[in-house]
């Protein structure tokens, strides 16, 4: 199913959504009222990351969570983080940083107004979880001096040797039993209940499930969704406040049936202009969007019949799709491989494998890399992911650059001029292929 | 050796990026091996207990002409992990039987991948560092990290590493700290007689020599440069902050004396003096490296502040010890750790009334006419209107 819905302004084109991206639209904008309302009804907020969100374990202690890097990008969607951004250079940050810390410093300067128009309060716990940015580190020690709030630290450790060792478990657990659990006993007042835990641990399972088999009906020609621009979606519930919620549980199988029902029906994606018409590029994107022009983005892919089939950035929150499910037997060392297999904290040959794998079992005509300024974690080093990835494939890889959500970084222009080159890269390789193939 | 004769030695090992003097050290003796390590810290009591050299590399500097180390990064990365690919590429590094890169920052942490990649021949190790500062948890953690790479180096040597050798290579490092301890205490009590672009090129001879050696070279340069008496002047005593990993060009730190500022304490080479006191000899030799990291290290913006009032602690002492009248943040454009570091220094700084200035360089900043201009304005300000 897919609704459409009328822009406020005539002038503006219909935005068609599934109806699952509707339901997270609605659990979203109740989350920022829990947010805004959360002191007034006596609750203790948290604000934590993306990659490393401990949201069960949040959850078991009835905190209304916040998460500033979506905070960011939902001010990036809604075209306000441009100014926040410069508010906070203004401020003495320096135009070299991530534009995400920035724009979430800018919110608070502006008067802690959220995406939605609502109060963002100071939150009262502030869960260091470091896991695969050293930028986190930063970000919440300059959101500490600046607001006085308690932070805790989880220390995640690379996996610089390609694998989680038995001591890094136990460093991350130990971290969780000697620091973090106490912290969130002592803020909201409550004691920790390891069965709640594990209850919440077992919606996760089901709704990763769900979400896994959502990103692998790709696998299908056509793809029956868009495994980057779709995906940002998809994941939304999965990696901010909802995973462990029955609501998010019903998401995922809700939108797993429409999928489904797609791909049975050989449907294309649903794009913002309705089903894609043709695939005629199928290909595997390595990291984040660009927010500030997310839907011009979006379209020069699906006007030229690309949809992306796979792609690293909705892993970012969680690698799910190789094995890794939350563990209700094992709650603490299940977080704890949760926070260490998140896709940026795996090291560059990791990372490599599974493009190609994703190239592979994806039937990919090649890797995307869209480059992000504000992002070293994902940035550095990728022209070598390229590299290899093209050595190890045979595919083309090609590279644009954009930022997350600093609109003077996204050139429209030339981003279409390169993808325009590379799709027509990919048709005369195709082209030279198929003649080499009738040739013998 | 006089201090002229000091210095140059100094200069010839910083602009020598074949790394002749390691070379010559392995040809001394068949078998011996080198192993590179990257800023900000290891712990290189590990790498010379298994009877190696530990070799700072700190990216090329202004004399290195990188090619090939561009074609790995956009242009909105610092400039050291792309000359320090282009000294791996052009055989300049064949020396180094391994690398470490520590863990600083997301672009070193990704280098450690790429070197993985493409030096498929070479030890290569991500060395973790805790953020957690409990004994019991982080300190396990350390301990544990340590002990791999301990093995590690064991397996490649030929034979593992006692705890005797690494209490003997402790005691080596001790008496290297304690004599970079005294060279900065030299230079802040007579910054004159110890400009900082010498002292900076005596701390960087040890990125290439053998500690023992280097520490004997400290001491001869104090003891030799105080024997000449230069002429003292009125210029402004300013802390160096942000310059931890990417190095600045020594021009530019001739540039900053220049304009009237005596730099009484920097982070430079901030591995010489990590460790704060001495590191007990006859304990458990990981145990008490790991104490000293945890309990006894300096502050750096790679590192974790456990708690708010901890937040530039160590830079206020560094100008209260140093009877420093500000601070210079002297930082790599890109450099993520340092430039998201220094809106929370300044603001300490504001509340205790010490003023600062900043600007970003690159490791080969080759316009230094604005940072001189704004240096000596700096000064200046303090001169006239600070104590007044």
């Amino acid at each position: 199913m897919s609704t459409v819905i009328a822009g406020k302004d005539p002038k503006k084109k219909e935005v068609i959504k599934e109806d699952a991206m509707w339901l997270q639209k609605e659990l979203i904008n109740r989350n920022y009222h829990e947010i805004a309302t959360a002191h007034q009804n006596g609750r203790k907020i948290s604000a934590t990351f993306v990659p490393g969100n401990l949201n069960e374990l949040l959850m078991c202690f009835d905190f209304a969570r916040r998460l500033p890097e979506t905070d960011a990008l939902q001010n990036g969607l809604r075209k306000k983080s441009g100014k926040m951004i410069l508010e906070a250079e203004r401020d003495g940050h320096s135009e070299d940083v991530c534009t995400y810390v920035k724009t979430d410093l800018g919110m608070m300067l502006q008067g802690q107004l959220g995406p939605t128009g609502e109060p963002m309060p100071n939150p009262d716990l502030l869960l260091l979880s470091y896991t695969g940015c050293f930028t986190f580190m930063k970000w919440f020690e300059l959101v500490r001096q600046k607001y006085n709030c308690e932070t805790v630290m989880l220390h995640t450790p690379y996996q610089g040797d390609g694998k989680i060792s038995p001591a890094m478990r136990k460093y991350v657990v130990d971290q969780l039993k000697d620091k973090v659990i106490p912290a969130m006993e002592r803020i909201s007042g409550k004691k920790f209940d390891i069965d709640l835990l594990r209850q919440y641990m077992k919606e996760s399972v089901k709704a990763e499930e769900d979400l896994v088999r959502v990103l692998q009906t790709a696998k299908h020609r056509p793809s029956p969704i868009d495994g980057y621009f779709g995906a940002v979606y998809y994941i939304g519930p999965m990696f901010t406040a909802f995973r462990g919620v029955p609501e998010a549980t019903k998401y995922y199988r809700v939108l797993r049936e429409e999928v489904e029902a797609r791909m049975r029906a050989g449907k294309g994606p649903i794009t913002p202009e309705g089903d894609m018409a043709e695939e005629k590029y199928r290909l595997v994107v390595e990291g984040p969007p660009n927010w500030t022009s997310f839907r011009e983005f979006w379209k020069m892919f699906y006007d030229e019949g690309a949809v992306v089939v796979a792609s690293t950035y909705s892993k970012v929150g969680g690698v799910y799709d190789f094995g890794f499910r939350h563990d209700p037997d094992h709650p603490l060392e299940s977080l704890a491989d949760y926070c260490l297999g998140c896709y940026t904290n795996l090291n560059f040959p990791q990372r490599i494998d599974m493009i190609c794998k994703y190239i592979d079992e994806y039937q990919a005509d090649g890797l995307l890399i869209n480059s992000i300024k504000s992002c070293n974690s994902f940035s550095a080093g990728q022209l070598l992911i390229l590299r290899e990835v093209e050595k190890r494939t045979g595919k083309p890889a090609a590279f644009i650059e954009s930022d997350l959500v600093d609109p003077r970084y996204f050139s429209g222009a030339n981003i279409k001029n390169r993808l325009e080159s590379y799709f027509q890269m990919i048709k005369q390789k195709r082209t030279a292929a198929a003649s080499a193939a009738a040739v013998h | 050796m006089s201090t002229e004769d000091i210095v140059k030695r100094c200069e010839q090992l910083f602009e020598d990026l074949d790394f002749n003097a390691v070379k010559q050290w392995k040809a001394a003796q068949p078998g011996r091996k080198a192993i590179g390590y990257m800023p900000i810290y290891v712990p290189r009591e590990i790498v010379h207990a298994a009877g190696m050299l530990p070799v700072g590399v700190f990216g090329g500097g202004d004399q290195l002409e990188v090619i090939q180390g561009d074609a790995y990064y956009q242009s909105y990365i610092c400039r050291i992990p792309r000359s320090t690919i282009e000294l791996g590429l052009t055989g300049r590094l064949d020396c180094l039987d391994g690398m470490l890169f520590p863990s600083i920052c997301d672009v070193i942490r990704n280098l450690s991948g790429m070197w993985q990649i493409l030096f498929k021949d070479k030890y290569v190790k991500y060395f973790d560092v805790p953020q957690d500062y409990a004994d019991g948890v982080g300190g396990k953690f350390y301990i544990h990290e340590m002990q791999a790479m301990r093995d590690d180096l064991g397996k490649l040597a030929g034979k593992p590493i006692s705890d005797e050798d690494l209490n003997k290579s402790i005691a080596v490092y001790n008496e290297n700290r304690k004599a970079v301890r005294e060279l900065y205490a030299y230079r802040a009590l007579k910054p004159w007689q110890a400009p900082t672009s010498e002292v900076y090129l005596v701390l960087r001879a040890g990125c290439v020599l053998p500690p023992e050696e280097h520490t004997v070279l400290i001491r001869d340069y104090i003891s030799e440069t105080d024997k000449v008496k230069r002429p003292q002047r009125d210029n402004a005593r300013v802390v160096l902050n942000g310059s931890f990993c990417e190095q600045p060009p020594l021009g530019l730190i001739k540039s900053i004396e220049m304009a009237g500022c005596y730099v009484v304490d920097d982070d430079f080479q901030l591995i010489q003096s990590w460790l704060l006191d001495e590191v007990p000899v006859t304990g458990d030799p990981l145990d008490e490296l790991s104490k000293a990291f945890l309990h006894r290290s300096a502050q750096t913006a790679s590192k974790y502040d456990d708690k708010k009032e901890d937040k530039g602690k160590h830079l206020l002492r560094q100008v209260s010890s140093r009877g420093a009248e500000g601070v210079i943040f002297a930082m790599a454009s890109f450099c993520d750790p340092a430039l998201l570091e220094r809106p929370m220094l300044q603001d300490v700084l504001t509340k205790h009334k010490i003023p600062y200035t900043a600007f970003k360089y690159a490791e080969n900043t080759g316009q230094l006419a604005p940072i001189r201009e704004q240096a000596g304005t700096f000064a200046d300000s303090i001169k006239l209107w600070s104590a007044a």
